[in-house]
């Protein structure tokens, strides 16, 4: 176990601060509300309070693809289709645009590659070198309803295989019967099994019921341990939303302040346009501050946004709106 | 500040993002940057001789020149009103909406427009200009294009009142403007609007965008200038009503302007507002809040939340976190996409705010500013926090009007609506609490005409907007503010037959007519009593001769009782209504042989006087609120309170009846009264203490001083703690004057009017103010 645990991949989570989580309390949580309408009306007034046009949009987007956890998490998934996204994520725009952006010599890569535990290995195999971690999905991903010391062993069996984050969904029905204690437990335990992997606990947020739900299973997995934060599987009916993404940056925010510790936030699902993506760095940089818009503070789990980020690129550099055959398939 | 991609990778600045101001400027180039005014449908010529210019404050260049309107232009806007009025007023309902639809619809199609050029005039954040200003004024246009749809039916008894003044201020220079036309021409009136001397240029493109929809000539005539265009306006006599937005100072120099001369008058003015959060709100919702409330147009808002309390246990935490989200403010160009503040409107008023702010200073209060880099030339404030300030700071009681925040704590929510109401105004509030039992209940509380619970600065035309206390009477928007555009027309009134030859007065053992007050008979301050007389001059009685402290006294006793009597169900003060109209009717005869003596018609009125108290008893638990349609997500309930203190000072026409018609609707609503009855025949009212006192009214909601009429009125009028004043004859110059001292609702009415028809329901609105509270709800 422990040399397995030594081969994890060189490049994983490099540089990314650890959060050691706190004992178990709940004034951590019980007292803090959140009122929907005023996330609404905060969410609803920042595109229009905040934007960024030319060449910092043209920044920002290139970050959000730095911040990219480029996924797929398909039962059709195969070696080839997951070496084809590693080369994408290696390569996320087309070196021509990189130059235009007077960008040639960074290492331009996504944050992290996602993919099912049977897929590590394809992916580790195509992403040898370039620093990009394998992150895999565990502990009875999307569901979460497998025995509790199968969930366990999965990541386990994920940190042997190299995984250097492990993106974990908790368990809803803790949630809604209030058993915080018992998340906690369960968090803790998920988290002493990924060892030096980092930690992603998914809330499936869309399953919660209310956004003082949501603040308050965010509180408790970061009290357990959690590296980041992450919304949604990408599998229930509401994705990342961002009323729920200012509901858990502000739970980190706190924690922050209250620990000291530093959490990461990751938004999942739906998040398909660049347009949502500079929303969501406009929400961190208003809400957590400019040291948040960063790989190992901040990640985008999506598929399909890198797509429209390209063309957006493309027309910076070009004026012209592009098309998306004129970018390179994942 | 590079611009190289990899260095913005290092900051992950925002960058410039700039609203082109060059469609403004070409407007005003097509112009020439001169302007004259708009008036019977046509632009004026502008007049060098009496040019003035119009600056941006960003960076105090010239925008363009206006002209200071004449005596001869005001008189030429107001006959070309008063020629168009009862077209206007005669064409169709259908016509008027459609015009007012397609002004609605114009100013959408040229928003930006609208939006560049009111930020290069006002200072106001490019974001603000297009994403609320602009919206609500074509909100506002098209909801009144509704009502004008709808018409008459709506508004029993209502007419046009003919041509209203208008004057408006400098912070919402457009918006303030259809808040002012959008009502007046869904009534069927006509205006002359006067826009702030400031910023009066939108005004003047929408003068070009009524031309283009076809407003008729007069309808709408805006002319420009300072505040002696506004005084000249305020004095016209061609003028039918005035409406006024602005600062409470010239708010009341305009009820003594206008005093006595029969105009309406409807004054919107300022506010010291409270901003109340509790130890159980969502407090990064709060602090959001805080935001909206004082930083919103930098804080140049009547109703900006500018008088934080909070809740001790949260106050430090709050404080702190306040001031972090304060660094992430951005003063700047309002044309910048990303400015949240710009400069505020003048070097007139930068001044005035750092003067009210280096005073705050020496009373004691910690000043917390965040530093900002603004544009050199422009008239930039930065964000201004004023902590640990006493309720006796004058910047706890001043309204400051500018982006600066003075903050105080409190330790229990009675503490908080006693802080809260601690001021002579009385616009809006701001509570912040999860539980909704007590933020209910502190809304209820607080003096104010617009309460937001959990929220802050919400505006739709559908819901009214308005003062108590000081922050000025009447309502915009709605079905509330569409009254205050109408005049009513009382039916006939109720035929009453006095006997040909007046009987004798009915004699017995000597009667001792004292005062009523606090519920108890009491004698005069004065010790004299003054004589009444039969119609054949012989002398039948006395009465009290109360003075200006029985008045005091009987104010007092209502003041004390205010609460409770409003307190109490409709239920319970509809059966106290009908238990007196029991014991009236139980002594009819009594009272009609002693008003018969007078040369009154007995019977008549006493029965007369118990239908008046079935009508108001039946209408205690049926003038109900409303609960408008606003903003998605949202209960925005209209909510009509009691004025509070009522003085009642009656006519001649019907000693009983007439006490009655304007008694019973103040009761039926939960006023507490100081009655003054008729001069001529006050015992009509003596006769009610004994009904007062066997009918379960509590002690002090109806207190009676007899005496000499005008001085106890006038008394009342200049009583700080008298809400209102109704007062039959003609208009009092005296006593409208007097009224500026807490400007008190007055409300004269013809001697006939209390016995026409449907008086009743007009009344109970008289008797109202209406208070509109948000409460946005989601799970």
């Amino acid at each position: 176990m422990l040399e397995t645990m030594t081969r994890q991949h060189a490049g994983a989570s490099a540089g990314q601060p650890r959060n050691h989580g706190d004992t178990f309390d709940e004034a951590y949580f019980c007292s803090e509300r959140v009122n929907r309408s005023a996330v609404e009306r905060r969410i609803a007034s920042l595109p229009g309070r905040r934007t960024v046009k030319q060449q910092w949009q043209a920044a920002w987007l290139v970050r959000a693809i730095e911040c990219l956890d480029l996924t797929t998490l398909a039962g059709d998934d195969t070696p080839g289709t997951v070496g084809r996204l590693c080369a994408k994520a290696r390569q996320p725009v087309r070196r021509d645009i990189q130059q235009a952006l007077g960008l040639a010599d960074r290492p331009l890569h996504v944050g992290a590659v996602c993919v099912y535990h049977d897929m590590i290995g394809s992916a580790l195999a195509a992403l040898r070198g370039s620093g990009i971690p394998v992150a895999a999905v565990s502990a009875g991903f999307p569901a979460g309803l497998n025995p509790f010391e199968l969930r366990v062993r999965e990541i386990e069996a994920s940190v042997a295989a190299g995984a250097g984050e492990i993106d974990i969904v908790i368990s809803r029905r803790l949630v809604l019967r209030g058993d915080w204690r018992t998340l906690y437990d369960e968090v803790r335990a998920f988290r002493a099994a990924c060892g030096p992997a980092h930690l992603k606990t998914i809330l499936a947020t869309g399953e919660l019921g209310t956004l003082a739900q949501v603040y308050r299973a965010s509180m408790v997995c970061m009290l357990a341990g959690a590296d980041v934060i992450k919304t949604s599987t990408g599998k229930e009916s509401v994705n990342a939303t961002l009323p729920v993404g200012l509901t858990m940056v502000r739970a980190i925010r706190h924690y922050h302040q209250r620990t000291g510790q530093v959490v990461g936030f990751k938004p999942a699902g739906g998040i398909r346009s660049a347009r949502q993506a500079l929303d969501w760095l406009i929400l961190i940089k208003e809400e957590l501050g400019t040291a948040w818009m960063h790989p190992t503070r901040f990640r985008i789990g999506a598929s399909t946004l890198l797509g429209d980020i390209e063309r957006q690129l493309e027309h910076y550099i070009t004026g012209a709106y592009s098309a998306g055959h004129r970018h390179p398939l994942a | 500040m590079s611009d190289r991609i990899s260095d913005i990778l290092q900051t992950m600045a925002y960058g410039p993002a700039p609203e082109s101001a060059a469609p403004a400027h070409a407007w005003l180039d097509g112009h020439q940057r001169r302007f004259g005014m708009f008036i019977d449908g046509a632009f004026t010529g502008p007049d060098p001789a009496r040019a003035f210019v119009s600056s941006n404050p960003t960076d105090g260049s010239a925008l363009a020149t206006l002209t200071q309107a004449s005596a001869a232009e005001l008189d030429a806007a107001v006959a070309a009103a008063r020629r168009a009025q009862p077209g206007w007023a005669a064409c169709p309902a259908h016509q008027r909406a459609r015009l007012l639809y397609a002004l609605a619809r114009r100013i959408q199609r040229h928003s930006r427009l609208f939006a560049v050029l009111e930020t290069l005039d006002t200072g106001k954040p490019i974001r603000e200009s297009r994403d609320i200003d602009i919206p609500l004024v074509a909100r506002h246009f098209l909801h009144h294009a509704g009502w004008a749809q709808l018409g008459d039916a709506q508004f029993r008894d209502a007419r046009p009142i003919g041509v209203i003044g208008q004057i408006i201020p400098w912070n919402f220079p457009l918006l303030m403007l259809a808040w002012k036309i959008a009502p007046a021409l869904a009534a069927g009136n006509t205006v002359v609007l006067k826009p702030a001397e400031w910023t009066s240029l939108t005004a003047l493109l929408f003068a070009e965008q009524c031309i283009a929809a076809g407003v008729p000539p007069g309808v709408i005539n805006i002319i420009t200038g300072d505040g002696d265009v506004g005084a000249a306006l305020v004095r016209h006599p061609g003028i039918d009503k005035l409406a006024f937005t602005g600062s409470t100072d010239v708010g009341r120099d305009i009820r003594q302007a206008t005093a006595g001369s029969g105009r309406q008058l409807t004054l919107e003015l300022g506010g010291k507002s409270p901003f109340i959060v509790f130890d159980d709100a969502d407090l990064e919702g709060a602090i959001e809040g805080v935001v909206d409330a004082i930083w919103f147009n930098q804080g140049q808002v009547c109703c900006a939340g500018s008088r934080l309390l909070l809740h001790e246990p949260i106050a430090a935490r709050f404080l702190d976190r306040l001031r972090e989200r304060m660094l992430a403010l951005r003063v700047g160009d309002p044309l910048e996409k990303t400015s949240d503040i710009g400069p505020v409107v003048s070097p007139v008023q930068h001044a005035r705010i750092d003067r009210l702010v280096c005073l705050g200073r020496d009373e004691g209060a910690t000043v917390w500013q965040v530093p900002i880099d603004a544009p050199a030339g422009g008239c930039f404030y930065p964000p201004t926090v004023l902590s640990g300030v006493a309720p006796a700071a004058t910047v706890a009681q001043e309204e400051i009007f500018g982006p600066v925040l003075v903050t105080m704590t409190f330790r229990t929510h009675d503490e908080a609506v006693q802080l809260a109401n601690n001021t002579r105004y009385g616009l809006a509030a701001s509570i912040w609490s999860e539980e909704l039992s007590r933020a209910l209940d502190v809304a209820r509380r607080i003096k104010a005409g617009v309460v937001w619970i959990n929220s802050t600065n919400l505006f739709d035309a559908a819901s009214g907007f308005g003062g108590y206390r000081e922050s000025g009477f009447g309502r915009e928007g709605g079905r509330e503010g569409m009254w205050e555009s109408l005049a009513v027309s009382y039916g006939a009134p109720a035929a009453l037959l006095p006997p040909a030859v007046p009987p004798a007065f009915p004699g017995g053992i000597d009667r001792t007519a004292k005062l009523f007050i606090a519920g108890r008979q009491a004698r005069p301050d004065s010790g004299y009593s003054l004589e009444v007389c039969d119609p054949a001059g012989r002398v039948v009685a006395e009465v009290a001769a109360g003075n200006r402290k029985d008045v005091r006294n009987a104010v007092e006793a209502a003041r004390a009782a205010a609460e409770g009597w409003a307190g109490m169900t409709a239920h319970a003060r509809a059966q106290i209504l009908y238990y007196l109209a029991e014991n009236l009717d139980g002594r009819a005869a009594v009272l009609a042989e002693r008003l018969c003596a007078g040369g009154y018609d007995g019977t008549g009125e006493v029965r007369l006087a118990v239908e008046l108290l079935f009508s108001a008893a039946a209408w205690a638990d049926k003038y109900d609120g409303a609960v408008h349609h606003t903003t998605a997500r949202t209960l925005t309930l209209a909510l009509p309170e009691p004025l509070g203190v009522l003085g009642i000072v009656c006519g001649d026409a019907a000693p009983l009846a007439g006490l009655v018609a304007l008694l019973a609707p103040a009761l039926a609503l939960g006023n507490a009264v100081v009655l003054v009855p008729s001069a001529r025949w006050p015992l009509a009212a003596i006769d009610w203490y004994a009904l007062l006192e066997t009918s379960d009214v509590p002690a002090g909601v109806v207190n009676i001083v007899t005496g000499a009429v005008g001085p106890l009125a006038l008394t009342l009028a200049q009583h700080g703690d008298v809400d209102g004043l109704w007062y039959v004859g003609t208009a009092s110059a005296a006593l409208e004057r007097a009224s500026g001292i807490n400007l008190k609702r007055t409300w004269c009415l013809a001697p006939e009017a209390p016995l026409g028809a449907g008086f009743t329901e007009h009344a109970l609105r008289a008797a109202s103010q209406w208070k509109n509270v948000w409460v946005p709800y989601g799970a």
